[in-house]
């Protein structure tokens, strides 16, 4: 079973962080073994997933996609687009803001990129009724405006960073700098697989609903397990929910998609796994954007939920392993499949999962016949229509 | 004698004269590193009897705003950890008295080797690392490499750490152990919390090596208050503070504002 007791996945993973956290780390997953093992808790969770959030999702057979990729394809979209909030992000935190009440910590605070994770968390928190505050890089403030506006109705505070880059990577450290401040009342929620142990595991954990749905509906729809399993990776919370409960089924292929932005050799991408190096961040050893000396890179990709420097551990093992495979699609190939899906199902799908669709519009001619592939979609495009809008505009104009 | 020895003895000798050590924080490159040389130098006739000396991050997640806002200052010069040992060497070549440590996060030291970092380190007389992101659970192979090379290894203990673990800090630490005094991150404070004078009396008790408190100091009043519970205290962002005003010219101003400190730190 991985990760071991400290957080390792293989050489991943870890605690690499100041040692006024440690205490906290050592309590959070304390608390996190025993709870998830609690039925009254379990109950509690899968209720509010049910009732409140959706669940389950439907695993939808995508004929028009097929038809349109050669028709020689059964292809489905694991329907994450449809939870509440938009994306899977809820999977998450309403698993951990139900941890912290039972912990008792009646103070949250989160970090955001686009603001996703940030209006998942202050949903949860506004459901159960705790003080919510999240941290967002001030340039995402302005980027995302709606996004802040949304939380602010959600009762949640969002205070802008304005250190270093100014975007998520800095909004985390500005979190882990109020949690260090702030541990004995407060609990951090990690809106993806990162982060220090028990983060990446207990993340996974909470998203890996998505994947045990999804295997139990195709073995109804087909009798058999898919070829294959396609999801985008930011920080990877979505593709390793949809992941985990395939991983030991090696029939089944693993791919993640990352983003290749402007160019893998433009300096203006995420492909972390693909042309990224070990190093250590946030509180993790993972594969990271970093220069020659260690100094980290800024991300960038047209899907903002995409833009991080960095992965999750569990990830960085997988691709050690050989058991997932990680690839990566640069900004027009996403934009040519958020429109091909918009186009051929009447589904607008988030930037981020426009990769996993932009990866399998790639390679379908080269999958055989009759193939099973699952796409997770993991967010719906609502959010990102006037960014696209401008962006072709842009376009245009050149 | 090792740099964990020359750390140690530096802290000794002070208090032996009946005074706490004094250890003042500067970010290596800012504004630059002719300043820094300065910087450091100042320090030494001021009295000071250990150098903090920070090799700059991206993302320094365990700093205020202060060294924050340092350390994009200084990561304007690109710097390397090459270039910082070669500006340690230097400094010895040209007499410099202090034992210096160097205080930075652990990708850049990971990125560069460990094992590599702790022999040119040592050839460069560098004394140790403070690393404020490698506690003792990640710090097992940094500590073997260091402890082979003689460099002093310091680790951070919390008003979150619990009795127990106080212990194996302090038996982990070869330089010193550091107290972090508040719980948060580096930046000057008016207050610091009630029960630290305890605190300290508690590490001292169960550390083999000297005991250095840090975080939040940044007054005559409070080195008073507290060079009697501690064998040394760090100064960073008050510090940090004057070379952000004064730029090129701080040099002079540190050097009146930590006297001022060292005679403060009667025990």
């Amino acid at each position: 079973m991985l990760p071991n007791r400290h957080g390792k996945f293989g050489p991943f993973g870890g605690r690499f962080v100041p040692e006024t956290l440690m205490p906290a780390l050592y309590e959070l997953e304390e608390a996190y073994r025993r709870f998830r093992k609690d039925p009254d808790f379990r109950r509690e969770l899968s209720w509010y997933l049910k009732e409140y959030a959706g669940r389950p999702t439907p695993l939808y057979p995508a004929r028009r996609l097929s038809e349109a990729l050669g028709g020689h394809l059964k292809i489905y979209l694991k329907r994450e687009d449809l939870l509440h909030t938009g994306a899977h992000k809820i999977n998450n935190t309403l698993g951990q803001v139900l941890l912290a009440r039972r912990m008792g910590k009646r103070r949250i605070i989160a970090e955001t990129g686009a603001g996703q994770h940030g209006v998942a968390t202050a949903t949860a928190a506004a459901l159960l009724g705790l003080e919510c505050v999240v941290y967002m890089g001030a340039k995402d403030t302005v980027r995302q405006a709606m996004n802040v506006f949304r939380m602010e109705l959600l009762g949640a505070k969002v205070v802008p960073v304005t250190s270093g880059t100014q975007t998520l990577k800095d909004a985390i450290n500005e979190a882990i700098r109020d949690w260090v401040t702030h541990v004995e009342t407060t609990f951090y929620v990690i809106g993806s697989v990162v982060g220090p142990h028990p983060y990446p595991m207990m993340v996974r954990d909470f998203q890996s609903v998505i994947g045990r749905e999804t295997r139990r509906q195709i073995l109804r729809l087909e009798g058999r397990l898919p070829d294959m399993v396609i999801a985008c990776v930011g920080g990877g919370s979505n593709a390793m929910g949809i992941f985990y409960p395939f991983v030991r089924d090696q029939v089944v292929k693993l791919v993640g998609v990352e983003a290749a932005g402007e160019g893998l050799d433009s300096d203006r991408h995420s492909a972390t796994l693909t042309v990224g190096e070990p190093g250590v961040l946030h509180g993790m050893m993972t594969y990271l954007l970093q220069d020659r000396v260690g100094q980290i890179k800024g991300a960038h990709s047209i899907a903002p939920g995409l833009d991080y420097p960095g992965v999750g551990p569990e990830h960085a093992f997988l691709k050690e392993c050989g058991r997932a495979e990680y690839v990566a699609v640069d900004d027009e190939e996403a934009l040519s499949a958020f429109r091909l899906l918009s186009e051929t199902e009447g589904i607008i799908p988030a930037l981020e999962s426009a990769h996993a669709v932009a990866y399998l519009a790639k390679i379908a001619d080269r999958l055989p016949k009759g193939a099973i592939v699952v796409v997770n979609l993991s967010g719906r495009g609502d959010k990102d229509v006037a960014a696209v809008k401008e962006y072709l505009s842009r376009k245009e104009k050149r | 004698m090792t740099g964990a020895e020359r750390v140690r003895e530096a802290i000794e000798a002070r208090n032996r004269e009946g005074r706490a050590a004094l250890i003042p924080y500067f970010c290596a490159w800012d504004p630059d590193l002719e300043t820094t040389r300065a910087l450091l130098w100042a320090a030494a006739e001021a009295g000071a009897s250990v150098v903090e000396l920070g090799f700059p991050f991206s993302d320094p997640l365990a700093d205020g705003p202060t060294i924050q806002a340092a350390t994009q200052r200084a990561l304007r010069h690109r710097p390397t950890l090459e270039d910082f040992l070669e500006f340690v060497f230097r400094l010895y070549a040209e007499g410099y008295p202090l034992p210096v440590v160097v205080m930075g996060y652990y990708n850049p030291f990971f990125r560069f080797g460990i094992k590599r970092f702790a022999r040119e380190a040592r050839r460069a007389g560098l004394c140790g690392a403070i690393i404020p992101d490698l506690p003792l659970e990640e710090a097992r192979p940094w500590l073997s490499e260091a402890r082979k090379r003689g460099l002093a290894t310091v680790l951070l203990a919390a008003p979150t750490t619990p009795e127990a673990r106080l212990k194996r800090l302090a038996e982990a630490s070869t330089g010193f152990l550091y107290y972090v005094s508040v719980t948060g991150i580096t930046g000057a404070r008016d207050r610091l919390p009630e029960d630290l004078a305890l605190r300290l009396d508690l590490c001292r008790e169960v550390s083999p090596v000297p005991v250095a408190v840090g975080f939040g100091i940044s007054k005559p009043e409070q080195v008073r208050l507290l060079a009697p519970h501690a064998e040394a205290l760090v100064v960073g962002s008050a510090l940090v503070r004057i070379v952000e005003s004064e730029g090129k010219r701080a040099p002079e101003r540190v050097k009146r504002f930590l006297s001022e400190l060292v005679s403060a730190a009667e025990r």
